[in-house]
This record gives C-alpha cells, structure tokens and sequence, in this order.
C-alpha cells in the first residue's frame, strides 16, 4: 500500500462518523467520502456521480453483470444473451455461469487470438449472430494473467453501433495504464483498491449517467439506490488517496516497470531453456502490454514445481490458479489462446509493482536455472 | 535436514509436521489431491480429499509459518490404488489400499517428487517408528501405541525407501498426540480420526464396487453339501470370513452360522461353510518385499494377516518372490489379497500379498 494512503486511512480510522447519519460527525464523514468521490472521478475521467462504491472488484463484477442484465430484461425480455471474453477473470465467468444456470441468459464466448487480444471484429462477429438478443458485451481492460491490453474502446464503439452496453473489469489498468472512463465510453467499469495501491476490501463501479443497473444487495441504498451498505470511510479515503497518486506518477512508473520487465524477460529467454513470453509483448511497449507483466512458458516443467523453488529462493511468483482445495490448474487464459494443456502447465506469472527492484529482476534471474533444472528432473512425476 | 511434510488435514499429520520442525529441520508441508473431480471434492464428507480437509492443513502449516502446497496426484491414485482396488476385488481378493497408496503414492510417487526437487525426506503422521542400527541401516519398529500401531501399512517399504522417511509419533500414544496438538493451538486437536476407504466417501464399498462393476447375479454355494443355498449380486463384493450381509436364512438346517470360505470370481461363486473351514494355518505370500536383506532359511517370525488383527507365532521361509508362512495356531478369516506382515520382536522383517491360505496337518 502506498504510505500516503495508509496515514489517510489511518487518520480517518480515529474519526468516528457513520456517512449516512445527519449529524455532526456523520456530515463530516459524508464530506470525506464525496470528496474522495470527486478526487478518484478525476483521476480516471469521470463524473461524481457516476462513482458507485462497492467492496472490492469482484462485487462491483457482480453488480455490473447481473445488475446491468436484470435491468435489460426488464426492458425487453429477448435481450438475454451475453457476449463475454474467454479470459475474463472468475469475477466475470463465474457470475456469467450464475445467469446462465439460473436466469436464462445465454452467453457467446469470445475466443483471444493467439496474443490474447479479444478483437473488436471478433466482438462485431459475436454481436451479428443476432443483435437484439444482447444484452451486455463484457471484456476486461488488460487482463490479469497474460498481460495483453484490450482495445476496449474500439469494442465499446462497436457494441454501441447496435445499441449495447458495454463493460469492463479494469482491475488490473487503473493506475497502470491510461484509463480515461469517459473517453473510453465504456457504459461500466470496475476498479479496486488494492491494484492501484489502496487498501483491501475496497472498489467501485463506474456507472455512466445513462446506463440502468438494477440493485443487487438491498438495504439503505447508500450509493445512488444501486448498492446498499454502511460505506467504509476510511478505506473510501485510502482508495482515493491511492488512486491520485499512482495515475499521477504513472507515465514514470510504467517506464520503470517497462524497463524492469523488458530486462527480465529477454534474460530469461537468453538462458536457453526454451522459454518463451506469452501475451502481446514487444520491448518498450507500456500500452499494449501491462508495464509490470511477464508471464513466460517454461517447456518441461510444473508450473507448481517453480513455484516453490523461486519460492524457496526468495522470489514470489505465480503460476495459473488453483481450485478450491489448492490443485494447481492450466489457466483458461492460456488455454483460450490455443497453447496445449502440457504447455500451459510450465507457465509462470511474474508481477513487478512499485517495490520492485532492478535487485528483484537480479535475484530471479539467478534463481531460474537451478529451479528450471530441478523442475524438470520432478515433471511427469503426478501422473 | 529439508523435509516434506504429508499433510492429510488430520491431527496427526499436523503434530507430525510441528515435531519436524522443532527437531529443526527446514520443512514444507505438502497435501495430497487424490480425489478425481471438484465434485467429489464437495461431496466427499471424511477421508483426504476433502477442501476442508486441504484447509485444515494449511491453517496448521500456516500457523507453523511453513510454505505449504498442494500436489496433485489424482490421476496416479486412480491408476495405482482405485483401479488396483477394483481389479483385485474384481478377481475375488480383499486389496487394502492404504498399504498400496503406501507403496505407490505417499512413499514413491510423492517421495520421489520430494527427492528430485531437492528434499531429503518425508514425514508423515503414521504411528511406527524408525530405528537407526548402529551400521546406519534402519528397521521399521511397531509404534509405541498398540492399538493405533500402523506399520502393518508400512510393511511394503523397503530399506531404501525407509531410509528417506519420518514417522515423529511413533512414540507417542493417540491421546498424548491429541493433547499435544491442542497445547499447540491446532483446532483439528479435536477433528475425529478418519476411517475405512478415503475414496468411498459414505464407506459402503459394495455400493462403490458395484456402480463400476455392474451387477452380476450368481450363486452363493454351501462348501460342505455343494447346494446352491442363496444368490448374490456379484462375487466380487465379498470377503473370506464374512458373516454379514450374505442373505442367508438365519438358520441353517445344521443350525450354524455360515461364513464365505471362498470367493471364486472365475464362476462368480461365493462358497459359504461353517466357521471351522475358515481357520488355517498355511499362507503363501506373492510379491515380497523386504525391509533389509531377505531372511535365509527358515526364521521363526510373528505373522499379522490383517491391519487391525493380532500377531501369530509363525516360522517362515522366503522363495524368490514368495514367502511361506507356517502358523503355530489356526486364524480366521484369511482373505487372498490382504497382506502378511512378518515381524521380529517390534521389528518389521518384511511384507507379502496373500496369493493362498490353508490348513495344513
């Protein structure tokens, strides 16, 4: 967490005042969250109003998916269908999956090509198998595993030739990429606290003027009649503080962390074990690829095998994701674009942030080869 | 020492991987996903494969601040223990899994992973205990505690294999583990112990057999008359020296209570006799495995037929990758598939299938 978001958080923790009360001290909480509202609007191109603060990004998914696809029902019932990217983060597939079980959505998956770019033509393709069944086209800004940056507005401006609305879980661009809402012209977007350098258990849903989202907890109706609940003032003011600063520094940052990365992955393709960078990725670029992103394919190995000798030597890295019970699983990202099951189980996800170090990048390049050797004695041994 | 730590989610994994690290060796706790599908996953209440069962044990790994991961070794499980279950009941014997997933799993595929990755041995909660001879070699000794004594389990492993692993409560009683875990603040102290077969989760295992087998209807034969006396839904689902569950009328004409004596998959027959026909005192074991050198000559052993039964004086002589087993007294209920034990003192000499029993005069 960024140190100025924490002793803004910090001083607000010792500030008694529930933001819905009409008292003194809940006035005072009242101001400091709509002033963080307006801080965090215009630093990513929005509108006040259009802020709808949630507990985190996979609520705001929540909201967004099956808010905005009651709300499209209710107007017109043939509009049921979702267009949905395959390598969206579980926040979307699984509510997707939800309205698909139990609300009678239908849902078309959109396919990456084989950068794990979802084209606005594959979009275009998706949408035209019939036009007035769609009732929300959801893609994520850049995506969490693979690194590769969406052209959401180009999406945006398809969707909308045909009168849809369009979201985007952009968790993993705010403060990392130029997010701009409004010129975007996304109708939904969702960002969260913790990846811009804000606290935990915090995040919003962007919600254009226009679009209606129909409620999915209920209660107070705290924020614009959409979500209810007692509003978390300070880590609202963490998350704005947060915010501010890292769109702020971000143009410095995303040249450091384009640097870092492009460094470490062409080293480690130098080692000469095969390994190669999955995603769209070219040297220097910051915009098509996330800037703190490197995720690589290592031939002959568990993923879970490196994880630990990385782990073990110091370095902390990921892998794809793990069910329930923690079985390590080839990522649907990686398999969406078109890389074999075996393949796909020797991937590796590094993540460089704001503490991350040239020593970082040092450190893992030193620990790579003894980890890729020892892998590769202890593969095929599960099966 | 770098050690993995088996870590089922139970109380006495737990203990076992605190134990390791108090004798200071760097350790990594290591839970095993043997279960096929999420679903069963769910669905499974008790047993290892369980998410619960997988959260318990990283609570406890991460309350000793040890990394802890999770291996998946489902498919060898299906294809070295599940698929070995159903082909040995499949063929009229009695399999035990635990000593298959102990040969196959827990102490090869799991070590052997373990090993390539750089550690040096595995720890497990298993109650038996290592002793270290003065040439360095090590003997597998029954544990301390008598009645959750699980070398029987253990008996398939070799020196070698021995020679890598860590049994840290073998010298410790069951409540003393429980009470000990409960001073450590483990809240699986109180977690109730899992019993009969992981990977049949409601633990009917006819059920089980039969969902993958079908039924196949044939005879159930009295040994003595060679009268058909009763039917059965498939050969494979019994066990030499059952009483239960043979759908017999309650008394026979003799007025004795009747036992399967034999179970001949070939013609899908159950054979059932009186509880005399059921004691013998000759085995012929397949598939020896030795903890040392193979004994030479006949050497005067104790023998255990069965994981929970008691031990039997016995002499017994090894035959390449036979052994011969000669009883002093008669035992009940000896079913082809199970494994013998033999033992010297405390002290495991070595394991075999049982492939035959009989009574010798």
């Amino acid at each position: 967490m960024l140190p100025s978001a924490i002793s803004a958080m910090a001083e607000q923790m010792a500030v008694t005042g529930n933001a819905s009360s009409l008292h003194t001290s809940g006035r005072a909480a009242r101001r400091v969250v709509e002033e963080s509202r307006e801080r965090l609007a215009r630093a990513i191109g929005a509108r006040p109003s259009e802020v709808v603060f949630t507990s985190g990004g996979t609520e705001a998914d929540n909201l967004a998916l099956k808010g905005a696809f009651a709300a499209r029902r209710e107007e017109d019932h043939a509009r049921h269908r979702l267009v949905v990217s395959a390598i969206e983060h579980h926040a979307v597939l699984d509510c997707v999956d939800h309205l698909v079980a139990h609300e009678g959505a239908k849902v078309t998956w959109v396919e990456p090509d084989v950068r794990g770019v979802v084209t606005a033509a594959a979009v275009r393709a998706a949408i035209e198998e019939d036009p007035d069944s769609v009732a929300l086209v959801s893609v994520m800004w850049a995506n969490n595993e693979v690194g590769t940056v969406q052209p959401v507005r180009e999406i945006a401006r398809t969707a909308h030739e045909f009168g849809i609305p369009v979201h985007s879980d952009a968790v993993q661009a705010l403060g990392h990429l130029p997010v701009d809402f409004t010129e975007s012209d996304l109708d939904l977007m969702t960002i969260t606290g913790h990846k811009a350098g804000g606290p935990l258990g915090v995040g919003a849903l962007l919600v254009k003027r226009s679009m209606q989202v129909a409620p999915q907890t209920h209660g107070g109706g705290q924020e614009r009649q959409i979500r209810s609940g007692t509003l978390d003032v300070p880590a609202i003011r963490g998350f704005a503080v947060a915010v501010e600063e890292a769109v702020a520094s971000r143009d410095d940052e995303a040249a450091r962390l384009v640097a870092l990365r492009d460094r470490l992955i062409v080293s480690a393709m130098d080692l000469g074990y095969g390994i190669t960078v999955t995603g769209h990725w070219e040297a220097g670029d910051g915009i098509r690829r996330l800037p703190g992103n490197a995720h690589l394919l290592v031939p002959g190995c568990e993923g879970d095998s490196l994880l630990y000798l990385l782990d073990a030597a110091g370095v902390e890295c990921s892998t794809g994701s793990a069910c329930q019970a923690g079985v390590p699983q080839p990522s649907h990202v990686v398999l969406a674009m078109g890389i074999s099951e075996q393949d796909a189980r020797g991937a590796l996800r590094l993540t460089l942030g704001h503490t991350s170090t040239e020593a970082d990048v040092d450190a893992f390049l030193s620990a790579l080869p003894a980890a890729v050797e020892r892998a590769r004695r202890a593969s095929g041994m599960d099966g | 020492m770098r050690v993995v730590a088996a870590m089922s989610g139970g109380v006495d994994s737990a203990v076992a991987a605190a134990r390791m690290l108090d004798a200071g060796h760097e350790v990594v706790g290591v839970h095993l996903a043997l279960s096929q599908s999420a679903a069963t996953l769910r669905e499974s209440a008790r047993g290892c494969c369980t998410i619960e069962d997988a959260g318990d044990a990283r609570r406890v790994a991460d309350m000793l601040g040890i990394p802890f991961y999770v291996w998946d070794m489902a498919a060898r499980f299906k294809r070295d223990v599940m698929d070995d279950f159903v082909a040995e009941y499949s063929a009229g014997r009695t399999p035990n899994p635990c000593l298959r997933c102990n040969e196959k799993i827990k102490f090869a595929a799991l070590l052997d992973k373990a090993v390539a990755l750089g550690f040096d041995a595995v720890a497990t909660g298993h109650y038996a205990q290592v002793v270290e001879r003065p040439d360095g070699g090590r003997e597998l000794h029954r544990a301390v505690d008598q009645a959750k004594d699980q070398s029987y389990v253990l008996g398939v492993l070799t020196a070698e294999q021995l020679s890598r692993s860590f049994f840290p409560l073998g010298d410790t009683t069951k409540p003393e583990i429980r009470s000990e875990a409960r001073d450590r603040g483990f809240y699986v102290a109180s977690k109730p112990d899992s019993h009969d077969i992981c990977f049949i989760a409601d633990g009917d295992t006819r059920k089980w057999l039969t969902s993958r087998l079908g039924e196949q209807p044939g005879d159930i034969v009295d040994a003595a008359s060679g009268e058909v006396v009763g039917s059965h839904a498939g050969a494979y689902a019994y066990t030499v020296g059952q009483r239960r569950g043979l759908g017999l009328p309650r008394h026979t004409q003799d007025g004795q209570p009747r036992y399967v004596v034999n179970v001949d998959a070939r013609s899908n027959t159950v054979v059932v006799g009186t509880s005399d026909l059921l004691g013998v005192n000759a085995i012929t074991g397949d598939h020896a495995r030795w903890c040392g050198p193979a004994p030479q000559g006949v050497v005067a052993v104790g023998a255990q037929v069965r994981a929970h039964g008691e031990e039997v004086p016995a002499t017994a002589w090894a035959d390449g990758g036979q052994v011969h087993v000669r009883l002093e007294s008669r035992v009940r209920g000896v079913a082809p598939g199970q494994s013998v034990v033999l033992y010297e003192g405390t002290r495991v000499v070595g394991s075999a299938t049982i492939g035959a029993a009989a009574l010798e005069r």
